[in-house]
């Protein structure tokens, strides 16, 4: 009986989920050969979205032109929060962002198209209308990355490395979450796009400035509530070798993967309740 | 081939639609989309499912594709739970959405096609062999490498139900396939469907406005009014509880005064020409002897009732039955 198979049903199996993340690949290479059809837009909208994320960077390097530090921490050290907050916000734009387009599908009622095909919903509207161009902030944001390791010296152990490795990944993870998340929003309510876009890309901008220019209970906030400070703050302080503005305790500073892992198992919590939503509203 | 493929049972649908009444009050308010939809449909069976706007195909398709999940009532396609099992379902049918094109825009028909053989993971052989049949029967050869922005409405559904039948669903929906397709597509289309579903046995069930695509593919219809199934069977059954009636259209050598014949009634008289309709379910041969017999014709033709009158007709009664049951209640 289909009641039986209930229990089953709720967990894929595991070639399924490689073959969603498969057809995420298919979809993401059909939406690059479709931009491609017009290359001259294709290349002006990647030069402007470079030259749009250099500008952050830009205002960064004025304020530095009349004082020494901000917050105490140096043009280097804020460069590698700068880098640091942009590239994984980069990645995780690359890969899931253009879901904040959700809600133009679930308005016009196009979601049903993907309803009906045998790979899960999040895996073709992740690759939904993929920009390609949105790879501009990520070459940015790792160029100065770049300097800013060069110019930091920071005496790299094996923890280091491994500290840094799971920033940029749980960074990302975090992030595609925020996004996921957001976009599951989109089923419930009319327009979330600014609601979510104030928590990814407004996110984004405050963690490439140190935390001590913040109010203490904002930075509370980005650790308890949106764990934006387990973006790059918290490991930031160790890698840097910096105090904690907030006095927590130092395993803060390793606890990125929880914090991703509670991200991530909250957005598809999220997303499942919103596609459940769909189907039992409508369009 | 007299295995169950669809059930439905007691399946009723409702959305709750918050409207604005004043600065902050907003009123809610239940609207029954599908008020109790009970029916099956075989393997093999090809199916009209045709109704007025608003009268619930649509969601009916939804709930069936898994789309939607049903208020109350128990619905099975091919044994499984539509909403439950979705992305397993998925792969044994076939949907397309009249107004919703699911073909790539901005590339060539064919990579749509390539899309949906990794999506459906059909194995190669296969694919090409549909391919190339659907090419074959819905003429879409010199199409294939256009990008789809380029075709036309017609050209671009004939590529959509092809999109739709290439891992060779058990079971197709149609939602207004032939909507605002020229006189030639919509025959290419039927033609096709009608093939698919003798030569595969693929069960398919359509909604349309073109009361043709009926008459020309479906031995069922079913229509649906107000959330409810009004009628369920052929298409002369249709025209009979519709107390249909054909015309006969008599030409005479001389003007003469109206006709009288037991079995018809007079409809209209102008000049030599004559219309007699009578029931659509009375054989005509008896009266055009009869005529024969009485006058001297210069031409006699019988003309078929407008479907869309019956169905009018239906509405009209069930639209009393509600009324009828709004008064008891």
């Amino acid at each position: 009986m289909a009641e039986a198979r209930f229990g089953a049903r709720t967990r894929p199996a595991r070639w399924d989920v490689v073959h969603a993340v498969r057809c995420y690949g298919h979809i993401v290479r059909m939406w690059i050969r479709a931009a491609l059809a017009y290359p001259a837009s294709f290349w002006m909208t990647m030069a402007g979205n470079l030259a749009a994320s250099g500008m952050d960077f830009v205002v960064i390097v004025v304020m530095f032109l009349h004082t020494r530090a901000l917050g105490g921490w140096s043009l280097p050290q804020v460069a590698f929060l700068y880098g640091t907050s942009g590239l994984t916000l980069g990645l995780a734009d690359v890969f899931v962002g253009s879901m904040d387009q959700l809600g133009v599908r679930v308005r016009e009622g196009s979601v049903d198209t993907v309803l009906v095909r045998p790979v899960p919903a999040l895996a073709q509207l992740a690759g939904d209308r993929f920009a390609l161009r949105r790879i501009g902030r990520v070459l940015q944001s790792g160029a100065v990355l770049t300097w800013s390791l060069l110019r930091l010296d920071l005496s790299w152990t094996p923890l280091k490395v491994l500290v840094f490795a799971s920033l940029v990944l749980c960074g990302t993870v975090i992030f595609g979450s925020v996004f996921v998340g957001g976009s599951a929003c989109h089923f419930f309510m009319a327009d979330a796009a600014e609601v979510q876009n104030s928590f990814t890309y407004g996110g984004a901008t405050m963690l490439q400035y140190p935390p001590t220019v913040y109010a203490r209970d904002i930075v509370r906030g980005t650790v308890f509530g949106v764990p934006l400070a387990f973006v790059n703050w918290l490991p930031a302080l160790y890698l840097l070798g910096r105090d904690d503005p907030l006095g927590l305790p130092s395993w803060f500073r390793f606890a990125s993967p929880v914090a991703a892992l509670l991200c991530a198992t909250g957005a598809g919590l999220l997303w499942r309740t919103g596609v459940r939503s769909y189907r039992s509203t409508g369009s | 081939m007299d295995e169950v493929l669809i059930e439905v049972e007691g399946v009723t649908k409702s959305f709750v639609v918050r409207r604005r009444a004043g600065r902050l009050r907003r009123t809610r308010e239940v609207v029954n989309a599908v008020a109790g939809l009970d029916f099956t449909v075989r393997r093999g069976e090809m199916v009209g499912y045709i109704g007025p706007n608003g009268a619930g195909k649509s969601t009916t398709v939804k709930m069936l594709t898994g789309i939607l999940l049903p208020s109350t009532g128990r619905l099975r396609v091919a044994g499984a739970d539509p909403v439950r099992d979705r992305v397993r379902l998925a792969q044994r049918m076939g949907v397309v959405f009249g107004q919703r094109t699911t073909l790539w825009w901005d590339l060539p028909l064919r990579d749509s096609y390539e899309l949906a053989r990794r999506i459906y993971r059909i194995p190669e052989a296969t694919y090409a062999g549909n391919l190339d049949r659907c090419v074959e029967l819905l003429e879409l050869g010199p199409l294939l490498d256009v990008p789809v922005r380029q075709l036309s409405l017609g050209q671009r559904m004939r590529g959509d139900i092809a999109a739709a039948l290439l891992h060779e669903p058990e079971v197709l929906y149609l939602d207004e396939p032939t909507i605002g397709l020229d006189v030639v597509s919509k025959r290419r289309v039927r033609e096709f469907l009608a093939r698919i579903n003798a030569e595969q046995g693929t069960t398919v069930l359509l909604t349309t406005h073109d009361l043709t695509d009926i008459e020309q593919l479906c031995s069922r219809v079913m229509v649906i009014d107000h959330g409810r199934v009004v009628y369920d069977g052929g298409l002369d059954g249709l025209h009979r509880q519709g107390r249909s009636e054909r015309t006969l259209v008599v030409e005479l050598e001389r003007e003469l005064p109206p006709i009288e014949l037991p079995g018809t009634r007079l409809v209209r008289c102008e000049g030599t020409r004559q219309w007699l309709a009578f029931p659509a379910s009375a054989s005509a041969a008896p009266l055009v002897a009869e005529l024969a017999g009485r006058y001297e014709l210069r031409d006699l033709s019988v003309r078929e009732p407008e479907i869309e009158d019956v169905i009018a007709r239906m509405y009209g009664e069930a639209e009393q039955v509600d009324a009828a049951v709004a008064q008891v209640g």
